[in-house]
């Protein structure tokens, strides 16, 4: 059996498609002449946006779309983009498949690894051809502390990506494409079924441009007020270090790290924050960083381009006060 | 309600060294815990417990020199702790991990809710708990933040999908991935030290060891360990430090240093 090309999922159970789908298509392309074949894209779709999600997925890339066609009340089922993923692979056989690494792909590309049989590698911030014409992807384990080349003995390779980690090509709705409309049927998918949408996310910190990032230097609930004006005043995202969610001062959403969000803005203030591994492997990627700590040996001094060594309330209070006076 | 919960015994993080030439931990570096997030798998299983009674037993792949881990998951509650242990488990991707799990659960029988976190701190995949589920064929949902509620036959849960935080119900059996922090109904759940009494008690308790023999009426042998697993790591290094050439700064001149900062990235004009 010859396994050629490359397919990229495309994940729009949310209503639009997540713009690391695009990334995707752009890296596959890049790859698309070591590997041979067409680049396709899938997608799971309600009949009303299947036409805009092609005519999109064509101009940003894809030669074509597999579209399957579902009822409305079948969109955020991930067992229907499961299915439709299965399907998808055992038609097109392609040699790579890459799904976005958002919770939802990485909660949906497992299953349809262990179920096709093949290998799957996890939240990869590379994929490359080797000498060999191997595909080899690179990913980071141990909270961030190591990174690990990973082949895949079977086919198709199965590897979710983090978003962010490639550019958005730029679309050329002038490419011309052919749009596949492809059913599944709806089985085993009744054993879970999505209510509702229980709380949007107020704050995006993954897509943040500008980040002021506070830790346990903040002494008390009260005291964020300080930080949130500064991060306002400068147009930044406000975000935290995880005890600072744990004793319930601060959102969920908020939290930067391991076991929080993975950011990469372009500039990352840190305030009062040590530099645990599990913190730094949430920002390490971060453009430029400045910390501001008391403490002239704390670990994030190593990961920042600028350390202040200082009290992050006086330092606050200064910046805040130079900004007025620039007013 | 027949409960299950998944362990895996990983290394303190911050202690660990990684052999970089064989690709694997250096396994004197530091001995093995309950992976963080499994904890809260652990205090989800006692809750459902208290409502529903019932029995809870946890499921291991590791070295022998795991028990300590396992001992810990008694004293917390686990009413039976099974290890996984054997050469030939050795070298498990996730594929292989999973498949081997899946096997075992089969083999001892069938279970109501089976509970897991939602990734390791070492592999770090998020893989293990759909790909178990997918080998049992039963419906599952990863990155759960909120067990809203629970009966006979079903589960409803709060899940982050990634755009938003969605609210699924699934029909019993099912697996759950647990994130942190996690809420179970209104109360907010926060794993705590098990009582001297328990850890003694937890001491004498004797752990199942299970090899591959021992699955090989369920399964297929030649799929465990390195020998099933379909990826290879192939090179592991240490992440860089990005290379920053740091600058430290005192007092007044870091303010004005941070204001600089400000104007050159364009923050401010
Ligand atoms: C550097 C490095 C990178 C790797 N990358 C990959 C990769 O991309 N793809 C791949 O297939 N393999 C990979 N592996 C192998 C992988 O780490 C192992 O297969 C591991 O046994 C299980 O995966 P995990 O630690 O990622 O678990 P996760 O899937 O992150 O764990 C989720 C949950 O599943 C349960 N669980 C996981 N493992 C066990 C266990 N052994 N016993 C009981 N419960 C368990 C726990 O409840 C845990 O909280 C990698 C290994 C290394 C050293
Ligand atoms: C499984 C697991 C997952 C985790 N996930 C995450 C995660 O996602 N994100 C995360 O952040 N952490 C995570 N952690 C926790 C992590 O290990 C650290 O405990 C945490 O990052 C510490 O937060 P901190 O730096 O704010 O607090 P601390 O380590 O207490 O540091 C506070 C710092 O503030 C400085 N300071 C105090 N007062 C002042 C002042 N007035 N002015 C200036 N500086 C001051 C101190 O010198 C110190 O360096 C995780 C841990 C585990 C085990």
């Amino acid at each position: 059996m010859n396994w050629r090309g490359v397919l990229v999922y495309a994940e729009n159970y949310s209503g639009r498609i997540h713009r690391a789908s695009f990334e995707l298509l752009g890296k596959a392309r890049e790859l698309l002449p070591r590997i041979s074949g067409e680049l396709f894209a899938v997608t799971v779709t309600s009949e009303n946006k299947a036409e805009e999600y092609s005519r999109e997925l064509i101009a940003y890339g894809a030669d074509k779309v597999v579209e399957y066609v579902v009822e409305e009340n079948h969109l955020t089922n991930p067992l229907i983009h499961r299915n439709a993923l299965i399907d998808a692979i055992k038609y097109i056989k392609p040699k790579l498949v890459l799904v976005p690494a958002t919770p939802w792909g990485r909660s949906i590309a497992p299953r349809v690894a262990a179920s096709i049989g093949t290998g799957i590698t996890a939240d990869c911030l590379d994929v490359y051809v080797d000498d060999e014409g191997n595909i080899v992807q690179v990913r980071p384990a141990f909270t961030g502390n190591i990174i690990a080349h990973i082949k895949t003995l079977t086919n198709p390779v199965i590897t979710t990506v983090r978003p962010g980690v490639f550019q958005v090509p730029s679309p050329d709705y002038g490419r011309k494409g052919e749009a596949l409309i492809r059913s599944i049927e709806a089985s085993g998918a009744d054993k879970l079924r999505v209510l509702r949408v229980a709380r949007v996310k107020t704050v995006k910190l993954s897509e943040a441009d500008v980040i002021v990032s506070i830790g346990k230097g903040v002494r008390s609930r009260e005291d964020i007020k300080l930080f949130e004006e500064l991060a306002r005043e400068i147009g930044a995202q406000l975000a935290c270090s995880k005890p600072l969610v744990d004793m319930g001062w601060m959102e969920r959403d908020r939290q930067v790290g391991f076991s929080g969000n993975i950011v990469k803005p372009r500039l990352y203030i840190a305030l009062g924050i040590s530099g645990a591994p599990q913190h730094i492997a949430g920002m390490r990627d971060s453009k430029y960083v400045v910390s501001v700590n008391i403490d002239p040996s704390a670990p994030i001094a190593k990961y920042s381009d600028l350390f202040v060594v200082g009290d992050i309330y006086d330092v606050a209070k200064k910046i805040l006060q130079a900004l007025r006076n620039l007013k | 309600m027949n409960i299950l919960v998944l362990i895996k015994p990983t290394p303190d993080i911050t202690k660990v060294r990684f052999d970089v030439e064989k690709g694997v931990v250096d396994r004197g570096s530091a001995s093995l815990e309950i992976n963080p997030f499994d904890l809260y798998a652990i205090e989800v299983a006692k809750r459902i417990k208290r409502v529903f009674g019932g029995f809870i037993t946890s499921l291991s792949m590791a070295p022998p020199h795991a028990e300590p881990a396992l001992r810990d998951a008694i004293a917390r509650g686990v009413d039976r702790a099974i290890l996984l242990s054997d050469r030939r488990f050795a070298g498990a991707d996730t594929w292989a991990t999973s498949y081997t799990l899946a096997s075992a659960i089969r083999k001892l029988g069938s279970f109501n809710i089976i509970l897991c976190g939602e990734k390791s701190v070492d592999g770090d995949t998020a893989h293990v708990g759909p790909e178990v589920a997918e080998f049992l064929g039963i419906p599952h949902v990863s990155f759960v933040t909120r067990i809203i509620d629970v009966s006979v036959d079903k589960v409803i849960v709060e899940s982050d999908f990634g755009e938003a935080y969605y609210e699924v119900e699934l029909k019993l059996p099912a697996l759950i991935a647990l994130s942190r922090p996690v809420i179970f109904r209104d109360e907010f759940i926060e794993p705590s030290m098990p009582k001297v009494s328990d850890v003694l008690r937890a001491k004498k308790a004797k752990i199942d060891v299970w090899s591959a023999d021992q699955l090989a009426d369920v399964a297929d042998v030649s799929k465990f360990g390195l020998n099933g697993s379909p990826t290879r790591v192939v090179r592991a290094y240490y992440a860089l430090e990005k290379g920053r050439e740091t600058r430290v700064v005192k007092g007044e001149e870091g303010v004005n240093m941070i204001l600089s900062v400000l104007r050159e990235t364009g923050v401010i004009s």
